[in-house]
Order: structure tokens, then sequence, then C-alpha cells
């Protein structure tokens, strides 16, 4: 009798004692988060303004604002997305679509993009610098910087297109070609459409990835911090505007924390938006089962 | 479209010609099927008429389904699909290589277990087939969806919300809808793979009263698990069987006959519920 009570009690105490660690383990993670968060408002609030947002940085960024970098940044965003979406979107719906699953083709399409996933974004920057800065002669633009990260956003975009494209149930497929209806309508009318909040998900994570990226934009978009007057001009994206701030500009502190806050806050509201797109997926596809 | 003058155009429901002359509209001779290795059907030869309802009936994984999608050569889509033997629909063979599978498969409609409505709006769901098959005048689709969805007993219930998504309607509906959309393309024929199986017994009534409407406008082919509902729509029951692993057509009659004196014992044994 006593000794069953005894094990119960061992029982509820490493019971106890998984919650507890789980808890604390739980509280760190969120921890790093708001040590980070509190850290960057800290230092940089008081710089934070309106000014701040649409100045030119003065005085190697230590005085001035971020607003020709801003530009900067959204130019490279728009270039890398205009030139990774066709590909990641058309190359998802041909291995989701067009090729077998086992076949050897696709096979090889999805290997290829796995090693291009697990690329250190360094190793991106410098072949953009060698194949399009250099051999392609755009120099360091915003162009070659917006390809170079579009080369790195196309197995994200990829894969989550494809898996969007697969979780359409086959019962659409089947129904649209005993109506007559030709694959590539299929597609384009019924597939990618109820595969739309994938594709918007997929979007908003290339987005975020884009938008944190340093390395890959070291060698090709380049340092300058002026406003650009073409793509073929160098800019400034933001997280390179901070890596300088903080590396090698002395009292830069404060506009690198205040950057760093802005970045911050602009990849949040775009990760809440992805969170929300990709809720309203699975619901709908809840419903549609 | 080569449609010929047995076809029957959209218009009012009326009640068609009855069969009690059959024609053959689709000549099954000889027809196999396998997947890979595995075979499905084997040697089923057997003539469908024009304007009638003719069910398929037998147990689970005797090929029904595999037969009734290989006459709108639905199978086509299945990688490692073979064939062997002739479908001839009006005389020409489906499988000619000159033949558009396209403009078949607009002749034949086909309901699935499962109703299948796209995730769209209950108007665009019939709008997106009949503009890719090139009706893309205004006034044209609309004529047509307001006149299926009559058809199948849907636009009292729906026609003040043909902009609501069609995953909105009940099981049921979406049944009628599905069978709606195939309409819409006026087939010659209509396939129908356990249409009611999935739906509640009144959504069950509803439709399966729909399909005896449609008899003698479409020549339906329906393959059900439900006997007393073949024995009851149906002017043909065609029983198949799995022997040697694949499935056989054991015996095609009237349906009266099919039910009422099977010539074959494994049909009565079926039919009577003693196996299967």
């Amino acid at each position: 009798m006593s000794e069953t009570v005894s094990v119960k009690l061992i029982h509820a105490h490493r019971d106890r004692f998984a919650q507890l660690t789980i808890c604390f383990v739980a509280f760190l993670v969120c921890a790093a988060f708001v040590w980070i968060v509190s850290d960057l408002v800290r230092g940089g609030w008081a710089h934070l303004s309106w000014d701040f947002l649409v100045d030119s940085p003065r005085d190697a960024g230590r005085a001035g604002g971020i607003g020709p970098i801003l530009v900067s940044t959204a130019l490279i965003l728009l270039i890398a997305l205009m030139a990774a979406l066709p590909l990641g979107w058309m190359t998802a719906a041909l291995l989701a679509e067009y090729v077998s699953a086992s076949g050897g083709f696709g096979y090889a399409v999805r290997y290829s993009l796995q090693v291009l996933a697990g690329v250190p974004s360094i190793v991106f920057g410098l072949f953009g610098n060698a194949f399009f800065s250099i051999y392609l002669g755009m120099g360091f633009s915003i162009l070659s910087g917006g390809l170079t990260l579009a080369c790195m956003l196309l197995p994200i975009l990829v894969s989550t297109a494809e898996s969007g494209l697969r979780a359409v149930p086959d019962a659409y497929r089947l129904s649209a070609a005993a109506l007559g209806m030709s694959r590539a309508t299929t597609l384009f009318r019924l597939l990618l459409p109820a595969a739309a909040p994938a594709l918007a998900a997929g979007l908003l994570l290339g987005i975020g990835r884009a938008m944190a990226e340093t390395a890959a934009l070291l060698f090709t978009s380049g340092y300058v911090d002026r406003m650009p007057g073409s793509l073929l001009d160098s800019g400034r994206s933001l997280a390179i505007h901070i890596f300088d701030l903080s590396m090698n500009v002395s009292g830069g502190d404060a506009p690198a924390h205040a950057s760093a806050l802005v970045l911050i806050v602009a990849l949040l509201l775009i990760n809440m938006v992805a969170m929300w797109f990709t809720i309203g997926w699975q619901r709908r596809r809840i419903v549609s089962e | 479209m080569g449609q010929d003058s047995n076809a029957y155009t959209l218009g009012p429901m009326q009640a068609g010609p009855v069969c009690c002359d059959p024609q053959p509209l689709i000549q099954v001779d000889d027809f196999s099927l396998r997947y890979g290795a595995k075979p499905a059907l084997a040697n089923v030869t057997l003539d469908i008429y024009r304007g009638c309802i003719t069910a398929l009936i037998g147990p689970s994984g005797c090929g029904k389904t595999s037969f009734l999608s290989s006459i709108n050569r639905l199978t086509d889509l299945i990688p490692d699909c073979r064939i062997a033997g002739r479908i001839r629909i009006d005389g020409s063979d489906i499988h000619d290589p000159a033949r558009n599978v396209q403009a078949l498969r607009r002749q034949i409609g086909m309901v699935f277990q499962k109703p299948t409505p796209f995730p769209l709006s209950i108007h665009r769901n019939i709008e997106l087939p009949l503009h890719e098959h090139g009706i893309t005048r205004r006034a044209d689709t609309r004529a047509i969806i307001e006149q299926v969805l009559e058809d199948v007993g849907l636009w009292d219930e729906v026609h003040d919300r043909l902009d609501a998504s069609a995953l909105s309607l009940s099981g049921g509906q979406q049944q009628r809808l599905c069978i709606a959309r195939a309409l819409a393309l006026s087939p010659q024929i209509l396939l129908m793979d356990e249409p009611c199986s999935a739906l509640d017994p009144i959504a069950s009534g509803v439709v399966e009263d729909l399909i005896s409407r449609l008899r003698g406008r479409y020549t339906i082919v329906i393959v059900t698990h439900n006997l007393a509902q073949a024995r009851r729509i149906a002017n043909y029951a065609a029983f198949f069987w799995v022997k040697g692993h694949a499935g056989r057509l054991v015996e095609f009659g009237h349906c009266r006959q099919i039910f009422e004196s099977p010539v074959h014992e494994l049909t009565a044994a079926y039919v009577n519920g003693a196996r299967g």
C-alpha cells in the first residue's frame, strides 16, 4: 500500500520536474527575443523619428536618416521578386503537375534546389559578384544584388508553391479532366488559385529572408548610401547599413539600433501577414475537405 | 462538335423516348485493362443502349469504376494503365489516335462518388468549363447556367446566391451542382460513379429522382452498390465479379431479368445478398 503511494509520489515529482523544465526552456526562448527587442528599443528609440525614415544619412550614417537606404532595400527586393516569382512558381508547377514524383528529371530539379537551399549566403554573394557584377558587367548595382537574392529565394518559393499545389485535392484535377478542360486551364484557373494562400505565404517568407540578407549583397549591390538614380547604381540595403554602422563607424551605435528596430518591425509585420495567410489557408482546406 | 441528330439539346426537361427499341450507343468489344502488371478488367464485351440507364453492379474491386473511367478515357491520367480491346461510341473508336480527348470528354459527362465542386463560386463552377469549350458570350452562359440549375432542381435554392462559394452548399446540393456542371456541356452520355453513396438518405433520394428524370435525354451508366436503387432506376444491369484476379462481366441484361431471373448462379447469389 505505502509502496504504491511512494511510486505515485515519485511519478508526480517527475511530472512536475518535466513541466518546470519545459516551461523554463520556453521562457528562455521568449527572453532572448524580448532581450533583443528591448535592447534595440533602448538604444534606438530616441533616434527614431519621421525625419530619420526619410532623410539621407550624413557623416557616414552617424547623423541624418535612412531614406535612400529604405528605397534601395525596396528596389533590391522588387528586382529579386520579379525575377524569382515567375521562375519559382513555374518550376513548382512543373514539379507538382507535369513530371512524375519518382522520375529522374523531377529528382534532379528537386536535388538541385535542396543544394541551393543549403548554400551559405556569402557563397551566393561571391557567385553574384563573379557572375552578375563582373561577367555580365552589371557592376556593383541594385540589379546585380536583386538577381543574386533571386537565386537565394528560389528554393523557398519553389518548395512552398510545390507543397501548396500538391495539397490541392486530386478530385479537382479529375473533375476538370472529365469536363474536357486542358491541363493548362486546370493549372491556371483552378490549381494555382486554389493554392494561392500557400503561394502568398511563400512569397512573404521569401520577402522576410531577402530583407534580412546581408552577406549576399555585400559584393553585389554594394555600400553606396546615396539615393539610387537607376537600377545600375549601387544601393545600400538596410541590413548592410546596420552592419556598416556597427562594424565600421565609431559612434554609429544609436542609428544602427534605430535601423535595426525599423528592420525588425518590418519583418514582424511581414511574418504576421504570412501567418495570417497560412492559418486562413489551413482553415479553407478544412472547409473544402 | 460533330453531334448527331439524336443528341438532345438543352431545353426544358422532358422525358425522352422510352428505350423499347434499344440502339447501342457505346459498344465495348473484348476490353481489358491493367495497372502495371495488375489486371483490373478482362475481356468485357457489352452494348450500352442509347437513352437508357445501365447500372454496373458487383462487389468492390471488381473493376466497375475502372470500366466507367475507360469510357471517357480518364484512365489515361493514370500512369502505367494499359488497355486492350475496343470501345466505340456511335461507331467510332475512342482510342483512335486522331480522336480529340477533350472533345470526347465534353461529349461524356462524369459525376464522382464524392461531390467535387471547384473551390469557386456556384456560377463560376459551371462557367469555367463552358469558357474552356468556347462558349463565352455572357448571354449564352447565363442562359445555360440557369437552364441546367433548373434541370437539377437547384435554381430555386441558389438563384439569389450564385456568387457564393460552391463549398457552402450542402452535400446533396454540391452533387446536384456537379451534375448541372456536367449537363452544361450538353453531353450525350453521363457516367456516374456511386453518385449517392456519400449523401444522406434524403439528399440521396433527391439525386436519385433527378437521375430518373434524365433518362431518355442522356445515356446514363451508373455504378452503384445500392441494389435497391439499381432496381428502381436502371433499365439494364451489368453484373461484374472478380475471377482470376481480374474483374469480368458475368451477366448483362434487362434490370428486371438480372434481379428476378438471373441466369448465372453468382448473379443470383449476389442480388439475393448471399455473396459479395
